[in-house]
C-alpha cells in the first residue's frame, strides 16, 4: 500500500486508525502533541471520536470507560503526563482493560525539558502505579515501527486484556522517515468482547471492577494476573538480532539509541571489531533468555548498554546476564543524544581494559 | 397500587450474588443511611423507563463503592473522583447506553472536582446522582468539602473553621453558572414530601439523558447516622434543620424543554474511505536516479541545513528527503532538537542512502547548507574533508575558513527577493544543490514540492526559485 514520508508521531495516528482505534482521549504535551493533533484531524474523518480531556488523569480514565464499553481506545503523552496517568493505568491493569498508551519521552525529572530522553523506563516497565501489575511495553526505533508497533499494541492489548504502552522518545516521534502503511483492519469482523459492558441486554451482567475486599480473593485475582504476565513472557518477546553470530561484544539499547548503536556497530565492523547488537523491541516482556544465551557463549567478552538515562534498562540486562559476563553502561541525560563516534570510543576503551 | 409500592423494582437484584458475605438479601449500608432510599428511587425510575438493559451504573469510591451488588444493570466500578471521566468514555463509546454516575461528596466535590466541572461544562450526556452527606462516610467520618461550618468530624475535631478549611461547597449553585448542564436539582429524603420531589427530579434527570439533551445532576442531602454519631431519627432532623439552611432544596437549572437533542451518527467506513481520509489511497510517484552518477563524496549524502527560524530550513530538508524517497532511496529527516536549538537557529539533518540508515543523526555532514552566519560558525568544523558548504552570501559575511572542502557562495536571499518573496531563498539553495551535486533531480524535487508545500498556489514560485538557483550555480 501507500508509502509516505512522515513523522513518527503521525505514523502512530495513522497506524492506530488502520488498527481500528475508535476513540482517542488525550491532553497536549510536547513532544507528543502531534499525536493528539493528528487524532483530532483524522478520527472524525472516519466516523471515530476525539476528545481533549481536562487533564492527563481524566484522559486515561476516559480510556478506562471506553475500553470497559468494548471499544478500541488510545491516549498519548510524555513523561510528566505519564506520571499523572499512572493512577488510571493501575486501574486499567486491575480491571483488565485493553488501552493503548503512547509515551513520547522527554527530559526529566520535574518539568525537565522537551528534548528526547529515556528516563521513563522504570516508571513504565517496572510499574509506576500501585499494585502487582505489568503492562506490555513496545519500543519502536523508526517511523515504520511507530506505525507497526502501535498496530501491534492494539492486538496485544485485546489479546491479553491489558494496558499496552508504546515507549518511544522525542527523537523517534519528531523524526520523518518513509512508512509503508498496511491495509486497514476490518473492524466489522472483530469478535464482540463478551466481557465488556456495552449497555445492552447481552452484557448487562458483566462487571468492570478492581475491588476484592477479601484478601484470599484478591490474592487469587493477583495470581490470575501474574499467570497472564507469565504467558506474555512466554509468547510475546520480540527483539532485533544484528550481527550477533560471531560477536565478542554485545551492545544493547532501545529507541533512538539503538539507531546510533547500529551506526557504531557498522563502523566497528569495518575496523574488524566483532561487535553485534541485541535490541529489545519488547521491554516487557524483556528478551531475558536471549541475553542469558549470549552470556553463556564463550566468544562473548562483555555487554555494553547505552541509554539516554541514568541507567534503567541496564538493570534488566544485568538480571538476565546474572554476573556471567561484565555489563557496562554508558548514558547521556538531559536530552543529549550520544553520537556514533562517542559510543565507538567508549566501546574501544572497554575492549582494551577487558582485554 | 399497594402492590406496586411494596414490590422491589426489577432493576434491583433480589439476591445480591456479588455480595461476598453470607447475607445476600440485606444491603451493606448502616441503619438510617440514605443510600437505601436513593437506590430504590433510582431503581424504580430505571424500571419504569424500561431502560435497565441499556443502563450502566458507575460505582464510585465511598460507601456506594458496592452499588454494583444491587443494580441489575451494567456496572462499572471506578477510581476515586473519576466517575465523570469514566462516564464520558462509556458514553462516547456507546452513545445509546444510559450512563449514571453515582457519587458521594468527597468523591465528586473534592478529589473529582475538576472531573465533574468539566463533564458538566461539556454538557456530557450523562446523569449524576450526587449523594451529599457532609462527610466522608466510608473512611470513618472525615471532613468533606460539604462539611458545615462548626461541624465536628475526625479531621476537624474542633469543628470546621472557615479560616482554616474554608466554606461548604454548593455544587448545584456552582454548576448552574455553566452553560453545559441541562438539568440541576437538589432534593432530600427526610419525609414523604421531599422523597416524592427527589423521585421526580431523578426521573427528570434520566429522561433528559434518554432524550439526548445533555448533562443532568441531582444532588440529594442524605443522612449518615454512623458518621455523624447520631441516631437515624436525629440524623434526619439534622438534615432538615442544619443542612437545608446551607444547601437549599429546589431546581437550579432546567432547560430540558428548550435544549436541542445531541445528534449522533454511527456508520462503519469502508477500507477505501479510510485510506482516502488518511491520504493512503495513492502510490507515491517514482523517479529513476543513479547514485553512480553522483561524485563519490556526495553519494549517500549526510546533509545538515541550518539557518534562522523562518528561512525554511526544515522545509528544504523535507523536500530533499521526500524527493530522495521518490527516487527509491532510504531517507531520514530530523529537526533540530536538544542543545543545538539554542541561539535561535533552526536546523535539520537529512540522509539519502542506497542502504538502510542506521543513525539518522548527522554529526559530520558531507553537505552543509548555512543560511546565516551563526550556522557557518557553528557547523563549519564538522564538515567531512572534501565535503561541500553552500552558504547564503546575502547574510553570511565571510567565506569558509576551511581549505579542505568545496564551497558555493550564493546570494539566496537576494535572488529570492528579486523573485518576489524572501521565503523562497530555501528553494534557491535547493536549485544550487541539484545543479552542483545531482543527488536529486529537478523533476523529483518538483514532485516532492507537491507533497510538502501546503498552499499549492506557491508552487510555481518555488519552482522558479529552484530554476534560478540552478542557473546561478551553472554560471559561477
Amino acid at each position: 500500500m501507500a508509502k509516505q514520508f512522515i513523522k513518527g508521531n503521525e505514523a502512530v495516528v495513522k497506524g492506530a486508525i488502520l488498527a481500528g482505534c475508535e476513540l482517542y482521549f488525550g491532553y497536549p504535551i510536547t513532544p507528543a502533541s502531534e499525536i493528539a493533533e493528528g487524532a483530532a484531524k483524522y478520527l472524525p474523518l472516519v466516523g471515530r471520536k476525539f476528545l481533549q480531556g481536562e487533564s492527563e488523569v481524566a484522559s486515561i480514565q476516559m480510556c478506562y470507560g471506553a475500553a470497559g464499553a468494548g471499544a478500541r481506545v488510545m491516549t498519548a503523552s510524555s513523561g510528566p503526563g505519564l506520571s499523572l496517568k499512572q493512577e488510571g493505568i493501575s486501574y486499567c491493569a486491575g480491571s483488565e482493560l485493553p488501552v493503548v498508551i503512547i509515551d513520547v519521552m522527554r527530559g526529566g525529572p520535574g518539568l525537565g525539558n522537551i528534548a528526547p530522553e529515556q528516563g521513563d523506563y522504570n516508571q513504565i516497565v517496572k510499574g509506576g502505579g500501585h499494585g502487582n501489575y505489568k503492562v506490555i511495553v513496545l519500543a519502536p526505533n523508526s517511523a515504520q515501527e511507530m506505525c507497526d508497533l502501535t498496530m501491534l499494541a492494539f492486538e496485544l492489548a485485546d489479546k491479553y486484556r491489558t494496558p499496552t504502552v508504546v515507549l518511544t522518545d522525542g527523537f523517534i516521534g519528531q523524526m520523518m522517515e518513509p512508512v509503508d502503511f498496511p491495509e486497514p483492519k476490518d473492524i466489522s469482523r472483530r469478535k464482540k468482547k463478551d466481557w465488556a459492558v456495552f449497555g445492552d441486554a447481552e452484557t448487562k451482567r458483566n462487571l468492570i471492577n478492581s475491588i476484592y475486599l477479601d484478601p484470599a480473593e484478591l490474592e487469587a485475582w493477583n495470581k490470575h494476573l501474574q499467570e497472564k504476565y507469565r504467558k506474555i513472557e512466554e509468547n510475546e518477546v520480540r527483539f532485533e538480532d544484528y550481527k550477533l553470530d560471531d560477536a565478542e561484544i554485545v551492545v544493547s539499547g532501545y529507541g533512538i539509541v539503538s539507531r546510533v548503536l547500529k551506526g557504531t556497530v557498522n563502523l566497528l565492523r569495518e575496523k574488524g571489531v566483532k561487535v553485534g547488537m541485541l535490541r529489545p523491541k519488547t521491554l516487557f516482556p524483556f528478551p531475558k533468555k536471549k541475553f542469558a544465551e549470549l552470556a553463556e557463549k564463550p566468544d562473548v567478552k562483555f555487554f555494553f548498554v547505552s541509554e539516554m538515562s541514568n541507567g534503567q534498562m541496564v538493570n534488566d540486562v544485568r538480571l538476565s546476564v546474572e554476573f556471567k559476563k561484565p555489563v557496562h553502561f554508558y548514558g547521556r541525560m538531559g536530552g543529549v543524544v550520544p553520537t556514533v563516534n562517542e559510543l565507538e570510543r567508549e566501546i574501544l576503551k572497554l575492549k582494551e581494559s577487558e582485554g | 397500587m399497594a402492590k406496586d409500592i411494596l414490590s422491589t423494582p426489577k432493576s434491583f437484584y433480589k439476591e445480591f450474588f456479588r455480595k461476598p458475605d453470607a447475607d445476600k438479601t440485606n444491603t451493606h449500608y448502616c441503619p438510617g443511611c440514605g443510600h437505601g432510599v436513593i437506590h430504590k428511587l433510582l431503581a424504580e425510575a430505571i424500571e419504569d423507563f424500561g431502560i435497565a438493559d441499556r443502563t450502566i451504573i458507575i460505582s464510585p469510591v465511598g460507601c456506594s463503592v458496592f452499588a454494583y451488588y444491587y443494580f441489575d444493570t451494567g456496572n462499572v466500578q471506578v477510581a476515586h473522583g473519576r466517575a465523570p471521566a469514566v462516564a464520558t468514555g462509556l458514553k462516547r463509546a456507546n452513545p445509546n447506553s444510559i450512563v449514571i454516575s453515582y457519587q458521594g461528596d468527597g468523591d465528586l466535590a473534592a478529589i473529582g472536582g475538576n472531573n465533574i466541572l468539566q463533564a458538566a461544562n461539556r454538557g456530557e450526556n450523562i446523569t449524576v446522582i450526587f449523594v451529599n452527606n457532609a462527610i466522608y462516610g466510608m473512611t470513618g467520618g472525615q471532613m468533606a468539602p460539604t462539611t458545615l461550618i462548626g461541624q465536628k468530624t475526625t479531621t476537624t475535631p474542633y469543628g470546621r473553621a472557615a479560616a482554616n478549611e474554608g466554606y461548604p461547597i454548593r455544587i448545584c449553585e456552582l454548576l448552574s453558572a455553566l452553560s453545559g448542564p441541562v438539568y440541576l436539582a437538589r432534593g432530600a429524603i427526610t419525609d414523604p414530601a421531599t422523597i416524592m420531589k427527589t423521585r421526580l427530579a431523578i426521573r427528570k434527570a434520566i429522561k433528559a439523558q434518554m432524550d439526548y439533551k445533555g448533562f443532568s445532576l441531582v444532588e440529594i442531602l442524605s443522612p449518615c447516622p454512623s458518621g455523624w454519631r447520631m441516631t437515624p431519627v436525629e440524623a434526619k432532623k439534622w438534615v432538615k434543620e442544619q443542612m437545608v439552611k446551607i444547601f437549599p432544596l429546589g431546581t437550579f437549572k432546567d432547560e430540558t424543554k428548550e435544549r436541542e437533542p445531541i445528534a449522533y451518527e454511527k456508520r462503519e467506513y469502508t477500507k477505501e474511505e479510510i485510506k482516502q481520509a488518511l491520504g493512503l489511497d495513492k502510490e507515491a510517484p517514482h523517479f529513476s536516479h543513479s547514485m553512480d552518477d553522483v561524485k563519490p563524496i556526495w553519494r549517500n549524502p549526510k546533509i545538515k541545513i541550518s539557518g534562522f527560524g523562518g528561512q525554511g530550513v526544515l522545509l528544504l530538508g523535507n523536500t530533499l528527503a521526500e524527493a530522495g524517497m521518490e527516487q527509491g532511496y532510504h531517507v531520514s529527516w530530523i529537526p533540530s532538537y536538544g542543545p543545538e536549538m539554542r541561539g535561535g537557529t533552526a536546523n535539520c539533518h537529512v540522509q539519502i542512502s542506497t542502504s538502510e540508515i542506521a543513525s539518522p543523526v548527522v554529526d559530520h555532514p558531507s553537505i552543509l547548507v548555512a543560511m546565516n552566519l551563526p550556522s557557518l560558525d557553528r557547523f563549519e568544523d564538522d564538515v567531512v574533508p572534501g565535503g561541500l558548504i553552500i552558504y547564503n552570501t546575502s547574510l553570511v559575511t565571510r567565506a569558509p575558513k576551511r581549505t579542505d572542502i568545496e564551497s558555493i557562495p550564493i546570494p539566496a536571499t537576494d535572488i529570492a527577493d528579486k523573485l518576489g518573496s524572501l521565503k523562497v531563498a530555501n528553494m534557491v539553495v535547493l536549485g544550487a544543490i541539484i545543479e552542483k551535486t545531482g543527488i536529486v533531480t529537478e523533476e523529483a524535487a518538483i514532485s516532492a514540492l507537491n507533497t510538502v508545500v501546503k498552499h499549492k498556489k506557491f508552487i510555481p514560485l518555488n519552482i522558479e526559485a529552484i530554476k534560478s538557483g540552478r542557473e546561478y550555480v551553472r554560471n559561477l
